[in-house]
């Protein structure tokens, strides 16, 4: 939670992750009975998530056995046949959905954070406000309009419609925490350059960017996870050529009949890249995801 | 009609405020025009769109039979017995769990805001089941928890009740028994991480002196709870619960994937409703009415969180 957390170079984060308990010395321990109730609930919340993994590198055989037996051979066999039923493709257009989403996200997201905290326009806070509102409009309402446009202009089954439309659900959450990012570099630095004379791209490059660059980095993490996870647009606007990671499960599944381990195996493949960016992003998530109002 | 303007009485700009050219005006409104236009094409033409169909009898089966029809698929809307099923499906399922989330969040918030041994790693695996996709979480929960044959649930009861020698555990099939408790605690699983860090941060804003004059000063821990933490709190268990309230009333993943909102019509809630009248009964015009009337339901609940995030932001911009 500290500001310079995350500059660190990422080989300390994991030092970091566990000398964290220390960061705050004020704060007081728990009794050894509390401890114990902490990694219970710890235990019981990450169960489902650690049995997922587990079965994973069964034979199905011992996946679905009664009682469970979790000690069972293990073996990569799920993971070889995942990729021998072509999920390549639906993991590929989810990375391209979420990535090029996520550079324009940045891309007009970085310009109005600067035009709204460095360099503010007149009544800044309503223009904050506008871009909060459309984040709380349902999305299935804006569905049938969608959909229907969509497919007036041809652009149905494209990983392009996916990338305008996950670029509009992730805006507002990035301008407000680039915004918040960006209101930390100090006034007093950048009107000093201003006064020795330095050009824009100068004090963006020498005096925002060192600040900014973190929030940068957070940001881009949490469009990408929200894109990622993104399904009801996915499998409302794509067929065969443009489906999305979420919609090869669903798939999976009708298609195939009921296989435990490889289910297993597709859901963690899938959920792995939001796991790494989301606990290298720990740090900045509850900005992001309250919207940048709580730090 | 969708833009909620609720008015901020945020302290001025940090900058001075002084009297400007028009052109200087324009030259630092030029870096947000583009982000501007482009949210106003994409979130609000739609709704607008969304509006115009509402007005119109309009199944795609029948091409010929498009119509104006006023507000009659409004009233179609309100007096629909499957819909307003969906109506109450869906605030029974939003409260619950939000509720148990936020009960849930704090009560974890509460003792990762203590030190103990390994108390980073604890955290980083308590926000695990925010992260896994959604869609994953509740194929993991239908077919490697829920299932009655094999799943985790009945796996475990038989295993216990064979270690204290009975011959088979009970064999529950917990989707068609219970299908609302069994979607709404795969998303309190999913939800009460999003809750723990909201109020993580919130006991960690907590100023530690006014903790410690009430240590001096002899108050019980559940006193100082009750008049120190929670009013402190207040504020951010507002944001947990209205920013919750407005993820979870869109659920679609979680029906979609356990229930189909079955059996029957029972964990049907709004946004599945929505997507069977859209591609299943292809009737555009109530689909559009409904998705109106969700749009206003929003509306309220968001009318509310603007208020509470204007006043968190207020605080920042003010400090």
């Amino acid at each position: 939670m500290t500001a310079h957390a995350a500059v660190d170079a990422p080989g300390g984060r994991l030092k970091k992750l566990l000398r964290r308990q220390d960061d705050q010395g004020g704060a007081p321990r728990l009794s050894p009975l509390w401890t114990f109730v902490a990694w219970l609930a710890t235990l019981a919340f990450f169960a489902p998530v650690a049995w997922m993994v587990l079965t994973s590198f069964h034979q199905e055989a011992d996946a679905a056995t009664n009682p469970p037996t979790p000690f069972a051979p293990f073996t990569f066999e799920q993971y070889e046949t995942l990729f021998s039923r072509d999920i390549t493709p639906f993991l590929l257009n989810s990375a391209m959905a979420s990535v090029l989403s996520t550079l324009l996200v940045l891309a007009l997201a970085v310009p109005t954070a600067y035009a709204l905290s460095i360099k503010p326009v007149e009544k800044w806070t309503d223009v904050m406000f506008f871009f909060l509102s459309t984040k709380f409009l349902p999305a299935i309402a804006a569905l049938l309009p969608v959909y229907m446009i969509v497919k007036q202009v041809g652009m149905l089954d494209n990983v392009w419609t996916l990338v305008v439309l996950y670029t509009a659900m992730n805006l507002p959450i990035a301008v407000w925490m680039m915004r918040s990012f960006l209101a930390e570099v100090p006034k007093e630095i950048l009107e000093a350059a201003e006064v020795d004379g330095a050009n824009l791209l100068t004090v963006l490059w020498r005096v925002v960017a060192p600040v900014a660059m973190p929030g940068l980095a957070a940001t881009s993490l949490i469009c990408f996870i929200f894109s990622w996870n993104e399904f009801m647009f996915a499998v409302n606007l794509t067929a065969t050529q443009a489906s999305t990671a979420p919609v090869f499960l669903v798939g999976f599944i009708t298609n195939e009949g009921l296989f435990l381990a490889r289910l297993c195996a597709a859901a963690t493949l899938v959920s792995l890249p939001v796991l790494i960016a989301g606990f290298a992003a720990q740090d900045k998530l509850v900005r992001g995801l309250s919207l940048g109002a709580v730090k | 009609m969708t833009t909620l303007t609720v008015e901020p009485k945020t302290a001025p700009p940090p900058v001075r405020p002084r009297t400007r050219t028009g052109t200087a005006k324009w030259k630092r409104r030029i870096p947000l025009l583009p982000a501007l236009i482009f949210t106003v094409v994409v979130t609000q033409l739609p709704f607008v769109a969304t509006l115009v169909i509402s007005t119109f009898q309009w199944n795609i089966l029948e091409p010929g039979d498009r119509h104006f029809t006023g507000l009659s698929n409004y009233s179609f809307v309100f007096t629909d017995e499957r819909l307003r099923t969906a109506v109450l499906n869906t605030v029974v399922l939003t409260a619950s769990v939000v509720l148990i989330s936020v009960v849930l969040g704090l009560g974890l918030a509460m003792l990762l805001d203590r030190r103990f041994a390994g108390r980073g790693l604890a955290r980083t695996l308590l926000i695990a089941p925010f992260l896994v996709m959604p869609v994953a979480s509740a194929l993991l929960w239908k077919h490697a928890i829920y299932n009655p044959d094999y799943g985790l649930l009945n796996g475990t009861l038989n295993a216990v009740y064979q270690f204290f020698g009975a011959a088979h555990g009970p064999t529950v099939d917990w989707v068609s028994s219970y299908p609302m408790p069994a979607v709404v605690i795969s998303l309190v699983w999913q939800w009460t991480p999003f809750m723990m860090l909201i109020l993580l941060a919130g006991l960690q804003a907590q100023p530690g002196d006014v903790l410690e004059a009430a240590k001096v000063d002899g108050a019980s821990p559940l006193a100082t709870f009750r008049f120190i933490t929670l009013p402190h709190l207040r504020q951010y268990l507002e944001l947990g619960i209205l920013l919750g309230t407005i993820y979870v009333v869109q659920t679609f993943d979680a029906v979609y994937t356990i229930t189909q909102g079955g059996p029957g019509s029972e964990t049907t809630n709004l946004p599945y409703e929505i997507y069977l009248t859209m591609f299943r009964k292809y009737e555009y015009g109530e689909a559009a009415a409904a998705g109106v009337v969700v749009v206003l339901g929003s509306i309220v609940i968001a009318t509310f969180a603007l208020r509470t995030i204007a006043s968190l932001f207020r605080e920042e911009v003010s400090r």
